[in-house]
């Protein structure tokens, strides 16, 4: 039954990994761009959320409804105005460039909150739990997992259901002829960055909700996040699902055989089917 | 005489690094079929190109209605009503053939031509039109490019190399299908190396050499060995 158990919060711990690897996955889908500033996007995202709590006075969940929007206006400025130059035929650029914006947010970060670790107060959110089928599941951790399918499932329906999916879809197939279709890529990739931090903006909030943050910890989730997207495939959102699940579970499983090996672990695996499946699991036919 | 639709003046245009086109002058009327022939690497896509905003250029070098649109972004110039059938047919390969003509409809330009009109003219992608662009063959992919331009309501269209690499039967097909296009007041250029084909559906041609325009005339009669003269600039 322990293992059992180690098994299921590992699956929910993975709705976590695949919210922090949405967003990646979308922007490297979209454009081609690598954004080594992604865990600490997700970082500030928590913070703004820990300023939304305790100068408006909201529950960390009510403010989603400030950060997301701020998160996203944030997204598209910084596309138009910065990472727009950067894209070319060149992947380094980018590449330097979000580098470069990490350590900036870090250290804006550690300016502005210290490096005290902080953590948002959900109240009795954070410790409610339910059993279910002899297991005790935390209602946060459900309520992560549940947010982080429908996340996905949106994000799904607007690429293949929707003019702005089809949009992205076009651009990135060939920005070019996208241009000729009378879709400025330099909008198009505007909005596809708002879209990408706006999920960012989630991923911070239930992060900085589970547990502590401070400005130092982006590297790790925009691991996490990494991870998730390779061991799912690129460019296939169901895969980096599969992708956060696999990994939130190696790293229970690892924690149980032994504390010290959490982490450890879900890199191994990741390791292990980067070498058998170089592609992922679900990579998307024909790329 | 009222303004032409499309007045090319002075137009000095870069492939990369590379000068294309030299000082090229072409004038295209409301309604007006215009062939524009010339060898390979003569100029002609550059001048395609530089037309629909893909490559940019001085303003004034291309005007369309009065207005100097050669500076101004492709997807500037597809919106006043300029669509491009691209060599090489180009379609959006995550997209299926209905989705890569509807995001031709993208400008949202009002006309003749939707999704239904487009059927009509061709059958085959009504039935093909949950396929991926890319399962199609070589002439029904033209013919979603084709499709795909239209659906912007163009009021120039532009017609880049649509027979190459086709069958002839199926250039065959494409030809007998452009009187039907382009009525309705539409202006095209048309861009060939078969220039028979090109001659019979323009009323002017625009022969292209190293980048200058080598001669320019009526299609209907222009002798053969004028042609050859201007195509391969020999005597």
């Amino acid at each position: 039954m322990e293992w059992v158990n180690a098994v299921v919060q590992g699956t929910l711990l993975g709705g976590l990994y695949a919210l922090f690897a949405a967003g990646l996955s979308l922007i490297f889908g979209v454009m081609r761009l690598v954004n080594i500033a992604h865990g600490d996007l997700i970082v500030l995202a928590a913070y703004l959320g820990l300023s939304a709590t305790t100068l408006l006075g909201l529950h960390p969940l009510a403010a989603l409804l400030v950060v997301v929007p701020a998160m996203a206006i944030m997204g598209y400025v910084l596309q138009r105005a910065i990472l727009n130059q950067t894209l070319g035929k060149d992947i380094l650029p980018p590449l330097l460039v979000t580098f470069g914006l990490s350590v900036i947010i870090q250290n804006t970060l550690l300016e502005a909150y210290s490096a005290d670790p902080q953590k948002m107060n959900a109240g009795a959110l954070e410790t409610a739990s339910f059993s279910a089928g002899g297991l005790s599941l935390g209602v946060l951790p459900v309520m992560t997992f549940v947010i982080a399918v429908g996340v996905i499932a949106g994000l799904q329906w607007t690429f293949y259901r929707t003019a702005l999916g089809r949009a992205f879809r076009a651009t990135s197939d060939n920005q070019e002829i996208a241009q000729l279709m009378g879709l400025n890529r330099r909008h198009i990739f505007g909005l596809a960055m708002a879209l990408a931090l706006a999920v960012t903006a989630i991923a911070g909030i239930m992060l900085g909700i589970r547990t502590s943050f401070d400005p130092s910890i982006g590297g790790g989730r925009l691991i996490f996040g990494f991870e998730a997207v390779i061991i799912g495939g690129l460019g296939n959102l169901w895969g980096t699902l599969v992708g956060g699940v696999i990994l939130g579970v190696a790293q229970t499983i690892g924690a149980k055989i032994d504390p010290g090996w959490q982490l450890l672990a879900g890199h191994l695996v990741f390791l292990i089917i980067l070498a058998v499946r170089p592609n992922g699991l679900f990579p998307r036919i024909g790329e | 005489m009222p303004d032409p639709i499309l007045r090319i003046s002075g137009l000095d245009a870069f492939y990369g690094d590379f000068q294309a086109l030299y000082d090229v002058a072409l004038e295209a009327g409301e309604g007006e079929v215009l062939a524009i022939i010339g060898a390979n690497g003569a100029g002609k896509t550059t001048l395609m190109r530089s037309i629909s905003g893909l490559t940019q250029n001085k303003a004034a070098m291309v005007r369309y209605r009065g207005e100097n649109i050669g500076a101004l972004r492709a997807d500037e110039v597809a919106a006043k009503g300029i669509a491009l059938v691209p060599e090489g047919r180009q379609l959006f390969p995550s997209l299926s053939v209905e989705e890569n003509l509807i995001i031709g409809g993208q400008v949202g330009r009002k006309g003749p031509w939707s999704l239904n009109a487009v059927y009509k003219l061709f059958p085959i992608l009504q039935e093909r039109r949950h396929q991926q662009s890319t399962s199609l063959s070589g002439g029904q992919q033209q013919m979603v490019a084709i499709g795909r331009a239209l659906m912007a309501n163009p009021d120039l269209i532009l017609f880049d190399e649509i027979s190459l690499g086709l069958a002839p039967i199926i250039i065959k097909d494409i030809y007998a299908a452009l009187p039907g296009i382009i009525n309705e007041g539409m202006s095209a250029l048309i861009v060939e190396q078969d220039i028979t084909k090109a001659l019979s559906v323009s009323s002017r041609f625009y022969c292209l050499q190293e980048g200058r325009v080598s001669l320019e005339g009526a299609s209907a009669t222009v002798a053969r060995e004028d042609i050859s003269r201007a195509y391969f600039g020999v005597a």
